[in-house]
């Protein structure tokens, strides 16, 4: 166990907290690092992949498990795995991929932890399929901070499991974690895209794609005209039977610069050429998994590309009935300030029971945006608020930086159920501020 | 598939080395002080795919136990065709100043055990005609500072020591390389601010096993750009150097 002087923050560098940690670097440091921290207050961290302030401690003081990464048993014959919360998925995938498995569920970069991925609850472009992370782990160990271990699965202490899945990593130290491996038949995935003219054209590719379809995903050209509002493209992919190694790929670093070189006119441009010329121009292709589920991660550190004001990712999902008017609305919302990202991806969530007390996933649309961190913002993000609020909708707490509580408690009811459940030595930002004015 | 004995096997960088070479098949060996630590590598080792993963106890500067630990790796690996010294301990330079005892501690760790050790090694291949040998030195060997030349000392000793012994063995066919990691985030750096000269353990682990399973160097930076570095640091005249103040 050492206090580590590395810097902490999370993905958006955006709200900026002084944060310090104690690293974990063994399995047998847990209970000491515990025993040091319980004073003030903790939160367990792992690899700060959440955009918001959902990884921040509210006391400044972390658990840094991002080391405790071994895995403890992987049976090839089931596909059971069990890991330490350090675990990387993309170390998962690989190991899994060498005999015939995959993960079931994977979000957009391959950085995440375990131990990440069951607190927020992840999900990837499959989830009419495979429902979200939560829903393919079989067993959790939890240590709470005086010291009890709580072995949760779905036959015993359930309650527990639901809470901690989706829980924001708020109701124990999460040590070990069991997850169900789905078989693959190769590490390809044959991608078909076809480009959106306008909005209408994304539910209705979605209405018309068929099951053999298990990824489905649209990018959305946000700073498009306003009489193609909506256009982009709709990618939709299936894991195919080609066993050929997937070649290794090179990582560019970002650079941190002092600036952002991403300002309205250079992401029109981007936008643009994306969707004149992006996609291959609608030819169908092949591509392994990293390259489909990862894009990002061969530009490491990217999130530094939008300068040191940091960015803040708005996501969030509106239910099915009249997803479409709701998402147009959101959309012109954003054309009208003039505000919008590269990434700006809409995908749908099916109606499979949520795996967490917390989870976002929920029936309907999901759309998810970066936005520069500049003036005018919050006004924006008001606006849309009051649009998803309105529409019965939600917003993903792992991205969030500026959610009101009302909204949190009315869009998550369990919310005070799981306040009961938390552990009283943790405690996050984001949850500090969810809790404030009750 | 390589049959693969580690001493200190369950240090950051070496364990990234282990399960590089545990997803590839490759039996493994393994010598560390902490039982617990071992058991959990061990596991993960094997979940990874490694051929098979044997392990004991071993504290490096109880240097009569290297016999018995050479000859337990040989039997369990049924074989040996790899050694990896990745053990070691950064001592607090101030300490070493004020206290005799600290310096020769840190010069029995991370140079006079790895030497005791190697001399069985080196014999042992040298009979065979066959083998590599492999120690993790320090670019902090490559020229004394004072902000840590007990240690520096010591893992100079054990580059030069490593340099003579590849001369001998290189007509009997065993390879021997010194690898000589730069800044990398571990629990022995764990006090260091760090910068983007940083690399992580895991990732130097992996670079490491490809040198040695797959590559020819004698002689590694990792990462590699050391190389540069600390060729330009060992160009600056000793009477400009011994006024500079280097981290």
């Amino acid at each position: 166990m050492a206090r580590s002087r590395s810097r902490y923050q999370s993905w958006g560098r955006y709200p900026q907290s002084e944060q310090t940690a104690e690293v974990a670097w063994n399995a047998t440091d847990i209970g000491a690092g515990i025993a040091k921290l319980r004073g003030e207050g903790y939160l367990p961290f792992g690899n700060g992949c959440s955009y918001g302030d959902s990884c921040l401690a509210a006391s400044g003081q972390l658990l840094d498990f991002g080391s405790l990464d071994s895995l403890i048993s992987f049976d090839p014959a089931t596909g059971r795995l069990v890991a330490r919360p350090g675990a990387r998925l993309g170390d998962i995938s690989r190991i899994a991929m060498a005999t015939g498995w995959g993960l079931p569920v994977t979000p957009g970069t391959s950085r995440v932890t375990l131990g990440g991925a069951v607190a927020n609850d992840v999900h990837g472009k499959n989830h009419l399929k495979e429902g979200s992370f939560g829903h393919h782990i079989s067993g959790l160990q939890l240590l709470r901070s005086n010291g009890e271990v709580i072995e949760c699965s779905p036959e015993e202490n359930t309650d527990w499991l639901y809470h901690t899945i989706g829980g924001l990593g708020l109701t124990g130290t999460i040590t070990k974690i069991e997850l169900a491996l789905k078989r693959t038949p190769g590490p390809w995935f044959d991608v078909e895209p076809t480009r959106m003219e306008q909005l209408a054209d994304y539910f209705a590719l979605e209405q018309e794609t068929g099951n053999e379809w298990e990824h489905r995903v649209a990018w959305i050209d946000c700073l498009a005209p306003k009489n193609s509002l909506g256009r982009g493209w709709y990618i939709r992919a299936r894991s195919i039977a080609d066993q050929r190694p997937v070649p290794s790929r090179i990582n560019i670093p970002a650079p941190a610069l002092p600036f952002s070189p991403l300002n309205s006119l250079t992401l029109k441009l981007f936008n643009n050429t994306i969707f004149h010329l992006g996609y291959r121009r609608g030819n169908s292709y092949r591509q392994d998994y990293m390259r489909f589920f990862y894009p990002l991660d061969s530009v490491s550190g990217w999130n530094r590309l939008y300068g040191p004001a940091g960015f803040q990712q708005y996501q969030c999902v509106v239910p099915d009935g009249d997803a479409e008017d709701v998402i147009r609305e959101l959309l012109s919302l954003i054309a009208s300030a003039g505000q919008g990202s590269f990434l700006a991806v809409l995908k749908r969530f099916g109606s499979r029971h949520a795996a967490g007390a917390l989870s976002f996933p929920r029936e309907g649309y999901t759309l998810a945006l970066d936005f520069p961190n500049r003036q005018g913002l919050s006004e924006l993000f008001q606006k849309m608020d009051d649009c998803v609020q309105a529409a019965g909708g939600a917003l993903y707490p792992a991205k969030d930086a500026h959610m009101s509580p009302d909204f949190f408690r009315m869009a998550y009811p369990a919310w005070e159920q799981h306040e009961a459940m938390r552990d009283p030595a943790i405690n996050s930002c984001f949850w500090q501020r969810m809790m404030e004015d009750r | 598939m390589k049959r693969i004995l580690i001493i200190g096997a369950t240090s950051a960088m070496a364990k990234g080395c282990a399960r590089a070479m545990a997803e590839q098949g490759h039996s493994l060996f393994l010598c560390a002080r902490k039982m617990a630590e071992i058991e959990e590598l061990k596991h993960d080792l094997l979940a990874r795919g490694a051929g098979s993963v044997s392990a004991m106890t071993l504290d490096i500067n109880n240097l009569s136990r290297h016999k018995a630990v050479l000859e337990t790796a040989y039997q369990e690996l049924d074989g040996l065709d790899l050694v990896l010294l990745a053990h070691g301990t950064l001592p607090n330079q101030q300490q070493c100043e004020q206290n005799v005892d600290k310096t020769i501690e840190a010069l029995q760790t991370n140079a006079v055990s790895s030497i005791a050790f190697l001399t069985r090694v080196a014999n042992q291949f040298e009979q065979w005609g066959q083998g590599t040998i492999a120690a993790i030195s320090s670019v902090a060997g490559d020229r004394g500072r004072q902000s840590n030349y007990v240690y520096g000392a010591a893992k100079n000793c054990l580059t030069t020591y490593l340099q003579g012994l590849r001369n001998r063995l290189d007509k009997a066919g065993v390879r021997v390389v010194t690898i000589k990691p730069g800044l990398v985030i571990s629990p022995m750096t764990a006090d260091f601010e760090k910068g983007p000269l940083w690399a992580s353990a895991d990732d130097v682990g992996r670079r490491m096993a490809r040198v040695l399973l797959e590559g020819k160097q004698d002689v590694v930076y990792l990462p590699g750009f050391w190389r540069w570095i600390m060729m330009a640091i060992c160009m600056i005249p000793e009477t400009i150097f011994k006024r500079m103040s280097l981290g």
